[in-house]
């Protein structure tokens, strides 16, 4: 079993300090804003998408370490993918970025809520602008992703 | 006289602290404001009662019926004596203090809160003692107002009387002792200037109770409420007591077996006091591990157990003071402070630092510890807290210190 106190190296303080595309973007095509009960963190989304292409995402917030570093990683991945691309994103691609697979469940939530978030803002997206079938089973799947 | 009490000997009461967590470390137990360890005494009450005299209470005549009830009843005079109640009659057993404000707000508040009417509570107010009394509010077209808390932790009293003065305040609703800060309420104050306007208070004594002597009679209140868990007793029990007259008045907050008189199809009579607020089954078992619990504490004397975590707070403070970049919050004060210590340590989230503390076997707790408003008040999202009791030792509060270095060095500070 890996020590729990293994998951803060230099990569996770570093982002946890200068997280990536950190800030708001002034009218988002998608934008989403969810909080976690038990701690407190609090993620707001913001995308703008070109060509069916994500060409701008951001995110602010506050949050612990681990939420900062999995939001900065998960704003890398999905900055230039395509809709299709980013509504497959799961979560082992967020956590083995960051070598957390083996993170205690308790924090686990910390990890993934701003891939929640983003999921259930491309899933409003979809609803509302392209009236995607599809976009149920992307919200069931944001719902039951911790 | 008292015997020199040995915290070596207590320690060995509590078979929990023997355990070892994560890579085996010896657990450290600082989250005792979160709810207190059990002694042996405690979880053998419990075990004693399934084991030999598992019944139910009020109704058989059988053997058994006859000595659990005496068992739970003798609970309640231990209630009584622990606090200095006058009448045994004017303590219900309920689950914890949650459901005990929440009892007063359904019954209580429903009768006597109407349009335009003000509650007052606090800015350091566990979120049970302030939901209640939105839903309340929100029902009744009242107003809840707050008393703001200082940069030192304690409550701006002054802010009370503009709110007695309206003549609209029907309930003044605080806590005893801050589950964040450990600020110890100024009763006698709030008392003076409540009884003054004529307004009933009710006192959240969850975190106060297991901590210092509280004595009811000499406190004044109209409601008093707590729990047992936080006090060396197990889960699921806590008390409301209430003044007599009050709980006379008051309509019964769950209706079912063992609160009637008579029940007829279309209208029932209430049993006598406590039993018509406690309707259903009791937590039988967990109000006679309580029992035990009182004892303990007893055969301690509360004012061990606070000049203990006096000691205990005082040394921690000092160590932590210490540190660059720790904040701690709440009063410098030992005299208005109980053994609670909520702290920020730099940039450093509190959640990340409970996990790395975890990793050397300290338990302490992260994030807004049921009291957003108050986190609201001191702008922060969450802080980290470090809460003592009786078995806590001042070679504990050093590992601490040595863990908080490792998660300064792990985070470059």
């Amino acid at each position: 079993m890996s020590s729990n106190a293994d998951i803060y190296h230099e990569m996770i303080v570093e982002y946890s300090r200068h997280p990536s595309n950190f800030g708001k973007i002034e009218n988002p095509d998608v934008t989403y804003h969810d909080s976690n009960p038990l701690c407190g963190d609090s993620i707001d989304i913001f995308m703008n998408v070109q060509d069916n292409k994500v060409s701008d995402i951001k995110f602010n917030g506050r949050g612990c370490a681990i939420c900062l570093a999995c939001s900065s990683v998960l704003t890398e991945i999905v900055k230039g993918k395509t809709i299709d691309e980013v509504k497959k994103i799961q979560k082992e691609d967020i956590l083995g970025e960051l070598g957390l697979q083996n993170l205690q469940a308790v924090r686990i939530k910390c990890a993934l809520l701003s891939l929640k978030v983003l999921k259930y803002g491309i899933y409003t997206y979809l609803a509302n602008k392209l009236n995607d079938t599809n976009a149920d089973a992307l919200k069931q799947e944001a719902s039951t992703l911790y | 006289m008292q015997t020199a009490i040995s915290i070596e000997k207590i320690r060995e009461d509590f078979p929990i602290l023997k355990r070892k967590v994560r890579n085996d470390r010896q657990l450290v137990y600082f989250d005792n404001a979160a709810t207190a360890q059990k002694p042996i005494q405690v979880i053998n009450a419990i075990s004693n009662f399934y084991t030999n005299y598992n019944s139910n209470i009020h109704r058989a005549v059988h053997a058994l019926a006859e000595e659990a009830t005496a068992a739970y009843e003798m609970t309640r005079d231990k209630v009584a004596q622990f606090l200095n109640i006058k009448d045994r009659q004017e303590i219900v057993f309920v689950r914890g203090t949650t459901e005990a404000i929440n009892l007063v707000a359904y019954t209580w508040g429903r009768q006597n809160v109407n349009e335009g009417d003000i509650i007052v509570t606090t800015e350091y107010e566990h979120h049970s003692n302030i939901v209640p009394w939105q839903l309340l509010t929100q029902e009744k077209g009242a107003k809840l107002e707050y008393i703001g808390v200082s940069d030192d932790g304690e409550l701006i009293l002054d802010q009370l009387d503009a709110y007695l003065a309206t003549g609209r305040v029907k309930l003044v609703t605080i806590s005893q002792m801050s589950n964040v800060l450990g600020t110890i309420t100024d009763m006698p104050e709030v008392m003076r200037k409540c009884k003054k306007a004529g307004v009933r208070v009710l006192v959240d004594g969850a975190q106060s109770v297991p901590h210092m002597k509280v004595d009811i009679q000499q406190l004044g209140c109209d409601f008093f409420a707590f729990s047992a868990h936080k006090m060396l007793g197990p889960t699921g029990v806590g008390v409301l007591w209430a003044k007599k007259e009050l709980l006379e008045q008051m309509i019964p907050f769950h209706g079912g077996g063992d609160m009637i008189r008579e029940v007829h199809k279309y209208e029932t009579t209430w049993n006598d006091l406590p039993y018509k607020f406690e309707a259903g089954t009791p937590n039988i078992a967990d109000v006679i591990g309580f029992s035990a619990a009182l004892d303990y504490l007893n055969n301690l004397g509360m004012d061990y157990v606070r000049n203990h975590e006096i000691e205990i707070t005082k040394y921690a403070l000092e160590k932590m003071s210490a540190i660059k970049g720790i904040v701690v919050y709440g009063t410098k004060d030992i005299s208005k402070r109980g053994g609670v210590i909520s702290f920020n340590f730099a940039d450093i989230h509190p959640h990340d630092l409970a996990t790395i503390i975890d990793e050397d076997g300290i338990a302490i707790r992260s994030g807004h510890h049921c009291a957003q408003v108050l986190m609201e008040r001191l702008d922060v999202a969450a802080t980290s807290r470090a809460s003592f009791y009786i078995y806590n030792t001042k070679e504990e509060v050093d590992v601490l210190i040595k863990s908080l270095d490792r998660a300064a060095r792990l985070f470059k500070l």
